[in-house]
């Protein structure tokens, strides 16, 4: 289409200066947009409050939409019972990949025991989830992988904490807002968890890479001992996440570790559980003595 | 006249004597459909990596190619914060993205006045590989080739998307001009 007239300024002089003024109100706003981004970049957290207000607003629809897809699922799930006794299986399926999850974690979680009880002598009991609730939403067109969760600070949930589903962790809270907050996926190339071999102590870091798998970086270099197949759980090392949940299955092996394959893939999960940062205790205590330090 | 054809004095827009068309409708409208395309990260689609197009922009574009003036120069500024508080990405990245598209397609303009489709498709293609390389780039994530190679499917399937988002703003676009506003 043809641009309007006021296009051609011409000898106009009231809509030459118009059109200039255009030019000034974009080029200032495109400034603003850089200063802003150069901010936010720097340090990421300070747009946090209007960020969370925003997803606060918007979760309401969000969490209509999760829950819509659930029920749709459902809903075909039952129509596909009638057509397709195979659909019977595939649920069968799904609980035997759960309980295969679960039973290298339980396998992890003895040996976390035994190391325990033979080094320390502790017993620490069953985490309490702080809440339950479902991911309405994730950032699909960026390159970041960051989903909406409809739980917030009214429900306790509090910035750091983990998430996880049945089928192992998912990542992490990055910014709770009121009703709603923002998870860090574990494949976000930001994320970074402390792992280890769920049949022994071969310790590593699992990075997200953008695709939706994970990296597996091994601290230990030397001969690489991983094979496919091998499923790392966290190692609690850091504090944050609590040692032995399953967080992803090697599937391709590189000279300094591997690339997993998430276990609990965010886009399967309805429900998340969000849980307590595990040594929150013993991270304050860090905290204090850095603060204490800094005032020395 | 009536007697004869009862569409005499309408044309597609409804009839002409007696109406007008509502000021809401004629600017609400593409504000509105840019807006809610940017809302698609609340879908339910927890995707594993960067899978959707970055519908508000291509709704943007779109409009801004369909109707030039419609959209002020400054409209980037705005857009661009809505997009930002949800898309993930750094807030600014938007704002400074969404502000340069418009100036650049402004430009644009100046050297090309007349365009058909293609040009159309063909410009949008450029804006959404600069778009999709530069939001990558800022990002707030180290840079690396793999997250460039990650985009590739998304820059194809917006290119795709063009031409049917293209015809929804066109559809819009004939609902916007409808003379509903019954004057006197």
């Amino acid at each position: 289409m043809a641009p309007p007239a006021a296009h051609r300024s011409g000898s106009n002089k009231r809509a030459q200066l118009g059109l200039f003024a255009g030019y000034v109100v974009a080029g200032s706003g495109a400034l603003i947009g850089a200063v802003l981004l150069i901010i936010s970049l720097v340090s990421p957290q300070t747009f946090q409050g209007l960020r969370s207000m925003a997803s606060d607003l918007a979760a309401p629809a969000g969490q209509a939409g999760a829950v819509g897809r659930t029920q749709g699922r459902s809903f075909f799930e039952a129509i596909a019972g009638y057509y397709d006794a195979g659909s019977k299986n595939a649920e069968l399926e799904r609980e035997i990949e759960i309980a295969r999850v679960r039973l290298a974690e339980a396998e992890a979680l003895r040996q976390e025991n035994e190391r325990l009880k033979g080094v320390l002598n502790l017993a620490s009991g069953e985490t309490e989830p702080v809440a339950v609730a479902r991911l309405i939403g994730s950032t699909s067109a960026s390159t970041r992988r960051f989903a909406y969760l409809s739980a917030g600070r009214e429900d306790g949930v509090a910035n750091g904490m983990p998430v996880t589903s049945p089928m192992g962790l998912v990542g992490r809270v990055l910014e709770a807002g009121a009703n709603s907050s923002r998870v860090l996926l574990l494949t976000d190339s930001e994320s970074l968890v402390p792992v280890r071999r769920a049949t022994d102590d071969v310790v590593a870091f699992a990075e997200g890479r953008a695709d939706g798998s994970l990296r597996i970086r091994l601290i230990n270099l030397g001969i690489n001992p991983l094979e496919e197949g091998d499923i790392f759980v966290t190692s609690g090392a850091g504090g944050m996440f609590r040692p032995g949940v399953a967080v992803g299955m090697i599937t391709e092996i590189t000279p300094d570790g591997g690339i997993a394959q998430l276990l609990s893939n965010p886009a399967a999960t309805d429900v998340v559980i969000v849980e307590p940062i595990w040594q929150q205790p013993i991270l304050d205590g860090i905290e204090e003595v850095d603060v204490g330090d800094a005032v020395d | 006249m009536e007697q004869f054809n009862p569409r005499a004095r309408s044309d597609p827009y409804g009839k002409k004597i007696n109406r007008d068309q509502s000021p809401v409708l004629v600017h609400g409208i593409p504000w509105a459909t840019i807006i809610v395309a940017s809302l698609t990260p609340m879908l339910p689609i927890i995707a594993a990596a960067p899978v959707l197009p970055p519908l508000g922009l291509i709704f943007m574009v779109a409009w801004r190619l369909l109707r030039p003036g419609l959209l002020p120069l400054w409209a980037g500024f705005p857009l661009g914060l809505f997009d930002d508080l949800y898309s993930g990405q750094p807030l600014g990245s938007g704002i400074l993205l969404f502000s340069l598209t418009l100036i650049a397609l402004d430009m644009l303009e100046v050297r090309f006045p007349w365009r058909n489709f293609w040009q159309n498709w063909l410009t949008a293609t450029l804006v959404f590989l600069v778009y999709l390389g530069l939001a990558t780039l800022f990002s707030g994530a180290n840079p690396s080739l793999r997250q460039f190679v990650v985009v590739v499917p998304q820059l194809l399937l917006s290119i795709l998307l063009f031409p049917i988002v293209a015809s929804i703003t066109a559809l819009l676009d004939r609902i916007r001009l409808l003379r509903v506003r019954r004057i006197g």
